[in-house]
């Protein structure tokens, strides 16, 4: 198992802290090289529209898309990194998605950064405290996909094949349990859109 | 516009909430703007959020006169056209603006010695508001001052609106070094450390365990070209704000392109070389060591 963060913008350092706790030699990954070599990846937060530039312009978007496609990596994303591997909007609102993951997410859904708010969810019958910035909202959910945790009516915890995603911040709760979920997902080929 | 039934929070829920929001934009690159084009060129070229203001700080030492906030609908254009986060300065001290800033929703707000101060002794209570705040800082006791009453997030006083980088990089090896000797200082000498900073035990506590301060650190102030936004990160600035960097340069759309580049692979030298090739020729710059005293903004504040 070879497991990496993006770190090309966003909250980067809290995952590979979380990983680490767990045992994971987990490294920071700028570039296509270094996502080439990966089973397992997270997408953190960050700006979304930022992270798809970034991706783009170091050529590791298709790359990313390829080896998810191909059944060689498992992808995690957390707020920005949730939009960026859900599917194409249908409205075409920006950025572009990676496609990894049969859910459609709205961007901002929550409001402006005077409505992010800290929750407390459910998740393996346990509470698990949650911290949502700028979230997005998923606003629906594909047949391969089930939902791990919701606030109120809101799936906010979801996994696929291959995939994980999570409109908030595990990463931040000093909860590893998310984490640890997704280091036991296995790669599988399966092409979502 | 603004959420009216938003929850309420507790104190560390805002604490997580908002230094939340400024980790999230780490490895990434701040732009002032003071227009809805502007703030359109800057997303586009990969900006994780704008800074609206009235003028940018080049033109505030050009023209003089009290420099405020920016004007509400040049505030709401640019909340308008672009999805990444918007904030806005407020005077030093001056808790109306900041109140009316907040009230527009926007999502970050720089309590700034780019502006004339309102105040001349005392900052923003910033703990009660929801909105987040950036406050510079020139050395780790002004830091954690501002930390004390709810900064969310710090970033340099680097001489705004100089186009030099000086210092910047001067507050940067400080705040370290500072940080360094309270990490290596033995728990019983804390509370001296903290008499003689003017900085909350608390703090100084915190940046003893962590090694490192207890919200992100970004650069601002004198940043110019690529090479200067690398320069930033590798002296341990999380990200960088520029100012009148980009928009003073002569290709803006190129500058901001280039910057962000640098800035999210700062250190692999031929990825800022190429950055630095693409990026438009720099503003031209005014030296930070031969203006006088009178003139620099970083003493603003305390």
């Amino acid at each position: 198992m070879q497991v990496g963060v993006l770190a090309l913008q966003g909250g980067f350092e809290p995952h590979l802290d979380v990983l680490r706790s767990l045992g994971v030699a987990a490294r920071a990954v700028r570039t296509p090289r270094e996502l080439a070599e990966l089973t397992h990846l997270v997408l953190p937060g960050g700006e979304s529209t930022t992270l798809h530039h970034l991706l783009t312009l170091f050529g590791m978007w298709e790359l990313l898309r390829a080896r998810h496609a191909a059944g060689e990596l498992v992808v995690f994303g957390t707020c920005a990194g949730a939009i960026l591997i859900g599917r194409a909007a249908t409205d075409g609102a920006r950025p572009p998605r990676l496609g990894l993951l049969d859910v459609a997410l709205e961007r901002n859904a929550y409001g402006r950064q005077v409505d992010s708010f800290r929750a407390e969810l459910e998740f393996e019958g346990a509470p698990l405290p949650a911290v949502f910035i700028r979230a997005p909202r998923i606003a629906s959910v594909g047949p391969g996909v089930r939902v791990l945790a919701r606030h109120g009516a809101d799936p906010v915890l979801v996994v696929g094949p291959a995939a994980l995603a999570a409109t908030f911040h595990p990463e931040l709760s000093g909860d590893s349990r998310v984490h640890q979920r997704f280091l036991e997902l296995a790669p599988s080929a399966a092409v979502v859109s | 516009m603004l959420n009216t039934t938003t929850p309420t929070r507790t104190p560390q829920a805002a604490q997580d909430v908002n230094v939340g929001l400024a980790r999230m934009l780490c490895g990434g690159v701040i732009m002032d703007v003071t227009d809805a084009e502007q703030a359109r060129i800057a997303e586009g070229a990969g900006a994780t959020a704008v800074m609206a203001l009235e003028r940018v700080p080049s033109d505030i030492r050009k023209e003089g006169g009290v420099a405020r906030m920016a004007a509400i609908e040049k505030v709401l254009e640019i909340q308008a056209v672009v999805t990444i986060p918007v904030m806005a300065k407020a005077r030093i001290g001056h808790f109306v603006e900041a109140r009316v800033l907040e009230q527009l929703g926007v999502d970050f707000i720089d309590e700034s010695e780019v502006l004339t101060p309102a105040d001349s002794e005392h900052h923003i209570d910033k703990r009660a508001f929801r909105v987040p705040f950036v406050c510079g800082a020139t050395c780790l006791a002004e830091a954690l001052r501002r930390i004390g009453e709810g900064a969310a997030l710090i970033r340099t006083k680097g001489e705004a609106g100089t186009g030099d980088i000086v210092e910047a990089v001067r507050h940067l090896r400080l705040v370290n070094r500072e940080i360094r000797m309270v990490r290596s200082a033995p728990r019983e000498e804390l509370m001296a450390i903290a008499k003689e900073l003017r900085a909350p035990y608390e703090l100084v506590l915190q940046v003893h365990e962590l090694g490192k301060l207890p919200v992100p650190n970004f650069a601002a102030g004198g940043v110019a070209t690529p090479a200067d936004a690398a320069l930033a990160m590798a002296l341990g600035a999380e990200a960088v704000f520029v100012g009148s960097g980009i928009f003073k340069s002569a290709d803006p759309a190129r500058t901001a392109a280039a910057v962000v580049k640098a800035t999210a692979r700062w250190n692999e030298p031929d990825i800022v070389a190429q950055a630095c090739r693409e990026s438009g020729a720099p503003m031209r710059g005014q030296s930070a060591a031969a203006m006088a005293v009178e003139e620099r903004l970083a003493t603003r504040g305390w």
